[in-house]
């Protein structure tokens, strides 16, 4: 009996270690989900910079950087690998234009187009410029003649209150 | 009354653009593809077995004939709604359908054909989508009209309806097999 307090610590002991030991194992079951984020960070730098340029097809107000869709998933699989074929980012821009049209971009070129898109709101501008000018003037035309002597003299005496 | 007329007139031409803007459906993008040469690819087939050993497919194969390529998959269901379109189409023998099965598996996309019915002289699988990809496909189904020098004459996103195989693609089809 006076020896049971001895060995007990000693079986906890040997517990808390194997506990220990589990716990500083990576689990098996989320090994694949605690993967690293980016196995090259360079790469993955350069992926997001583009991804986030270009409109995701499938949720066409998230960027492709952004979207968890099964095809923006592949899309940045397949960029991740035109990127380490040594590909520009021009070069992977125009892959991606080729396939689903320039309405993938962020950013639209300047074309026949989209003509209307770039010049539009400075063609509003100048209709409202021009408005605005109309509207001063023909105000300033309509201005009231000034007063005769007269008118002011009498002006003067209501103000002062002396009529 | 004048001043009146001026905001009525910004009001409605505003409600008819956004009139416009409501009626039009925004997942339909103008494919860049149309006019171009159909993507060539080689892709096995989904044999009799339904292990996907069939031979390898590439448009090339259909050079000199029109043709329609149907991206489909066994677990889209917008495909079971234009299925029966198909096999209608498939039926009247006017065109060959070859079906590109898309990030699907060859077991479960044959069992889906055992159970619909077989519109398509073939279907390539495209197991990781890569030729998708290539095609522009964003949504399945997608629906192309191929003429016979291998340029893409005509996309359909989304299902294919009686009315868009009546007023859109038989008629293109007609015309391009003239």
């Amino acid at each position: 009996m006076t020896r049971l307090p001895v060995r007990l610590p000693a079986t906890l002991m040997a517990l808390l270690v194997a506990v220990l030991l589990q716990l500083a194992l990576p689990p098996r079951a989320t090994a694949n989900e605690a993967r690293p984020l980016a196995e090259d960070p360079a790469v993955e730098a350069r992926l997001l910079r583009i991804a986030e340029e270009v409109r995701c097809l499938v949720c066409q107000n998230e960027s492709l950087a952004a979207s968890q869709a099964d095809l923006a998933k592949d899309l940045r699989r397949e960029i991740r690998a035109q990127i380490r074929q040594g590909k520009t980012d021009a070069q992977i821009m125009d892959f991606l234009v080729d396939r689903y049209g320039d309405f993938v971009r962020y950013r639209p070129p300047f074309n026949a187009t989209t003509l209307l898109l770039w010049l539009g709101p400075f063609l509003a501008l100048a209709v409202g410029l021009a408005a605005l000018m109309r509207f001063l003037r023909r105000r300033q035309a309509a201005a009231p003649a000034p007063l005769t002597e007269d008118e002011q003299r009498r002006a003067a005496a209501l103000l002062d209150g002396t009529d | 009354m004048k001043r009146f007329l001026i905001p009525l007139g910004l009001f409605l031409v505003l409600a008819v653009f956004l009139g416009i803007g409501l009626s039009r459906d925004p997942r339909e993008v103008p494919s860049p593809l149309l006019g171009k040469a159909a993507p060539a690819f080689s892709l096995p087939t989904l044999g009799d077995s339904g292990r996907g050993d069939g031979p390898a497919f590439g448009p090339e194969t259909m050079r000199g004939r029109v043709w329609v390529l149907n991206v489909w998959a066994s677990w889209c269901a917008s495909c079971r709604d234009e299925h029966p379109v198909l096999l209608g189409l498939a039926e009247s023998g006017v065109v060959p359908i070859v079906g590109l099965d898309y990030k699907d598996q060859p077991a479960q996309a044959q069992g889906w054909l055992e159970r619909h019915g077989n519109p398509y002289v073939l279907s390539a699988l495209d197991a990781d989508g890569r030729v998708g990809i290539d095609y522009g496909v964003y949504g399945v189904p997608e629906t192309y009209v191929i003429d016979k020098a291998g340029i893409i004459r005509f996309k359909q996103i989304g299902a294919v309806t009686p009315e868009v195989l009546k007023t859109r693609m038989l008629p293109l089809i007609q015309e391009l097999q003239r």
